[in-house]
C-alpha cells in the first residue's frame, strides 16, 4: 500500500480554510471575496479556488472574468489578481491568486452539465495540477480559502476525500443568513463537517439587516439573530455579522483592474471593512498551526 | 506557456471520451477515463443496455398530471423555494385544482418549513408513497419527510440522488389525477437536473420557470441554466425576477438592494428572447411567512409583494393552459 501523500499542489500552503454553507445564496462567495481582501490587506499571501463548478462568481467577484489560466511545466498557473512582488505597495499588501472553471470557460454564458464523477474529477486536478505559491516560486501561500458550491454533494465528498492527508487544515468558516429556512440547511452543513473531521473556525451571519438609506431605519429583512442562535445552541464560535450592503455590490461592478480602480482599493472606503477585520482577526485569535 | 483551452464544450448528448462516458451508453466502464473509477465495474457489467426498464412506470404515474412545470436557477438563495411554495399555495386556492410539490433539493429541503409541514413523514402502501398534504388539495413529496433528524446531512453523491429522483418520480401516488405539479431543484446544472429532465422527457415537461435576483453576479448563473434548457430542450415559459428593490416599512423609500447594474431579469429576457414575468419586491414579510410555514397570500393579500407574485402565476397559468388548448385544435 502506498502511504498516502498530500496533495503536490498544497506543498507550498500554510494555512487552509475552506468557506462553506448548506445554503445557496446566502454570500459564501462574498465573504470569500472581503476574507481575502482583509488577509491581503492585513499582508498574507493568499490563493483562492473556486470549486463552485456550476455556478463559478468568483471571477466576476474580483473583476478578472476576461484572464485566462496558463499551463506552466509545473502545472496550471492560477490566475494573479493583485500582485505586490516588487515591495511598491506602501501599504505592505500581500499577493492575490485565483483558480476558478469560470476561467476555463469559452464563453461565460456556457452551462457546465456535468454529473458526479466528472465534477470530482475535476476537483481533483485542481488539488492536483495547480501551482499554488505566495507569487513567486520561493514564496509560500500564506492562505488558501476554498469556496464552496451549497449542498453536501459530489463537491464536498471530493474536497473532503483530497484534504483528508493534507492536515492540518485550519477548518471551515459557515457563512449563514438569519432566517430559519437558511439555518435549517447550515445544521446539515455542520453535520458534515463534523463527518469529514473538519475543525468550525466559526459561524458568520451575512445579510444581516438592512440600514435604509432615506432614514437610517434598520429592516431584518431575513428577520435576525439566526446565526447567533445557531453558534449558541451547537456551541460554535460565533465571529460575527454583516449587514446587506448595496454598496458592496456595487463596488464589484465598478471596480476595474486596468483603470486603477481596483477592488482592494475601493474596499478601504467600504463600511464592511472594518466589520470583516474583527471576523478575521477572531479567526487569526485561534492561531491555527501551519501545515509547515 | 499556453492558455488552457475551452472545457466546456461537452454537450448532454456527446460528452467527451477523455471523460465519463455517463452509465447508459455502450461504453460504459471500458473507456480510459473509468479506470479507477468506484462505478466502473457497476457500469461494465450492466449487460442490457436497452431502455431504463423503470420508464414506462414513471410514464405511466406522470401520465396522470396535466402540467409539470420545473421551478429553476442557475443561483443559489434567490427564492426558488419560496416561488414554489407560492406557486403552489396560489394554485391550491382554487379548491378545483389539485395541486403537488416536489422537492428535488436533496442536500437541503426547505419546502416543507415553507409549506409548514415539518416533522411529518411519508407512509408507504401498496400503491406507492403517499404524499404530505398540507391543504386539502395540496401534497408535497420531499426527502426531509425520510430523514430521522431534521439536523442529519444528506451526504450522497451524484448517482445515489438519481436514485431518490427516480423513486420520487415513479413511486409517489398523487392520486387519480393532479392538475399541476411543481418541482423544485437544488441550484447549479447537474445530476438531479440532469435526472429530472431526462426520467421526464417522455411524459413531457410543459417548461421551466427561471427564478433570479437583479444582480449580475447571479444574472451569470441564471445564463448558465438557460444554457442548460436549451440544450436539454426544456421550454422556458418565463423568469421572474425576485428581491427587486426593498421598500422601507418605515419610510416608504425605495432602495435597490440587489442592484441590477446590467438592467437586470428585464434586459436578461429581451436578449435571451424569453418573456419576462415580473418583477417581485422584497417583503421582510414573505420570508417570516416561509420561516412560520404560512401562506403569505392568507396572511398579507393586499401586500404589493402578494400582488405581484399573483401577477406572475396568472401569467404562468396563460402560458401553460393555452399552450394545452393549442395543441387540442
Amino acid at each position: 500500500m502506498v502511504q498516502p501523500e498530500p496533495p503536490k499542489s498544497l506543498a507550498k500552503v500554510k494555512h487552509i480554510i475552506l468557506i462553506l454553507s448548506g445554503k445557496g445564496g446566502v454570500g459564501k462567495s462574498s465573504v470569500t471575496t472581503q476574507t481575502a481582501l482583509t488577509l491581503v490587506n492585513k499582508g498574507f499571501n493568499v490563493g483562492v479556488l473556486d470549486i463552485d463548478l456550476t455556478g463559478p462568481s468568483l471571477p466576476r467577484m474580483f473583476g478578472v472574468e476576461e484572464k485566462q489560466v496558463h499551463q506552466s511545466v509545473a502545472g496550471w498557473v492560477p490566475v494573479s489578481v493583485y500582485n505586490n512582488n516588487n515591495n511598491t505597495d506602501e501599504k505592505k499588501r500581500g499577493n492575490l491568486s485565483l483558480m476558478s472553471l469560470g476561467f476555463l470557460l469559452g464563453n461565460r454564458n456556457n452551462s457546465v452539465v456535468w454529473r458526479g464523477p466528472k465534477k470530482t474529477a475535476m476537483i481533483r486536478q485542481f488539488l492536483k495540477d495547480v501551482v499554488w505559491n505566495g507569487g513567486s516560486n520561493n514564496v509560500p501561500l500564506d492562505y488558501l480559502l476554498i469556496d464552496t458550491p451549497p449542498g453536501t454533494s459530489d463537491e464536498h465528498i471530493a474536497i473532503a476525500e483530497e484534504l483528508r492527508y493534507a492536515q492540518p487544515i485550519d477548518g471551515a468558516i459557515i457563512v449563514t443568513t438569519p432566517q430559519q429556512v437558511a439555518t435549517a440547511d447550515v445544521r446539515k452543513e455542520i453535520n458534515f463537517c463534523k463527518k469529514v473531521n473538519f475543525d468550525i473556525l466559526g459561524i458568520v451571519e451575512n445579510m444581516s439587516g438592512f440600514i435604509c438609506p432615506h432614514c437610517a431605519e434598520c429592516t431584518n429583512i431575513f428577520s435576525s439573530g439566526g446565526g447567533k442562535l445557531l453558534s449558541e445552541q451547537l456551541d460554535l464560535t460565533y465571529l460575527g455579522n454583516i449587514p446587506i450592503d448595496p454598496k458592496f455590490v456595487e463596488l464589484i461592478e465598478l471596480q476595474d483592474n486596468d483603470h486603477d480602480k481596483k477592488l482592494i482599493d475601493l474596499y478601504d472606503d467600504s463600511e464592511l471593512k472594518p466589520i470583516m477585520n474583527d471576523i478575521i482577526d477572531k479567526v487569526l485569535a485561534k492561531d491555527c498551526p501551519a501545515r509547515f | 506557456m499556453a492558455p488552457v483551452k475551452d472545457i466546456s464544450k461537452t454537450q448532454l448528448q456527446a460528452p467527451e471520451p477523455e471523460h465519463c462516458p455517463g452509465p447508459e451508453s455502450e461504453q460504459a466502464g471500458k473507456e480510459d477515463a473509468c479506470n479507477g473509477c468506484a462505478n466502473q465495474e457497476i457500469c461494465a457489467s450492466q449487460i442490457p443496455k436497452g431502455p431504463d426498464p423503470d420508464l414506462p412506470l414513471i410514464n405511466k404515474r406522470l401520465s396522470q398530471i396535466d402540467h409539470k412545470i420545473l421551478v429553476l436557477s442557475g443561483k443559489g438563495g434567490v427564492g426558488k423555494s419560496t416561488f414554489t411554495s407560492m406557486l403552489s399555495w396560489a394554485l391550491a386556492a382554487d379548491e378545483d385544482i389539485e395541486v403537488g410539490a416536489m422537492d428535488l433539493d436533496i442536500c437541503g429541503p426547505s419546502l416543507p418549513r415553507m409549506l409548514g409541514a415539518e416533522g411529518e413523514s411519508v407512509h408507504q402502501s401498496n400503491s406507492g408513497l403517499s404524499p404530505v398534504y398540507v391543504a386539502d388539495n395540496l401534497g408535497l413529496m420531499s426527502i426531509s419527510f425520510m430523514l430521522p433528524d431534521p439536523d442529519s446531512a444528506i451526504i450522497w453523491r451524484g448517482a445515489k440522488k438519481n436514485g431518490l429522483i427516480k423513486q420520487f418520480l415513479k413511486d409517489v401516488n398523487w392520486g387519480d389525477h393532479l392538475d399541476y405539479l411543481v418541482v423544485d431543484t437544488p441550484p447549479g446544472t447537474s445530476d438531479e437536473h440532469l435526472s429530472v429532465t431526462s426520467y421526464m422527457k417522455e411524459v413531457g415537461i410543459d417548461g421551466a420557470l427561471i427564478v433570479t435576483t437583479p444582480q449580475e453576479v447571479a444574472l451569470l448563473d441564471v445564463r448558465k441554466e438557460i444554457d442548460f434548457c436549451r440544450k436539454a430542450g426544456i421550454k422556458i415559459l418565463g423568469l421572474v425576477e425576485n428581491m427587486s428593490g426593498f421598500v422601507c416599512p418605515n419610510c416608504k423609500g425605495e432602495s435597490q438592494i440587489f442592484r441590477a447594474t446590467t438592467g437586470g431579469g428585464k434586459k436578461l429576457c429581451e436578449d435571451l428572447n424569453i418573456p419576462f414575468l415580473g418583477a417581485v419586491p422584497l417583503d421582510p414579510r414573505i420570508g417570516r411567512s416561509c420561516d412560520m410555514g404560512e401562506s403569505f397570500f392568507d396572511s398579507y393579500a393586499d401586500s404589493p409583494a402578494a400582488t405581484a407574485i399573483l401577477d406572475v402565476v396568472d401569467a404562468l397559468r396563460d402560458s401553460v393552459e393555452l399552450n394545452i388548448n393549442n395543441l387540442s385544435i
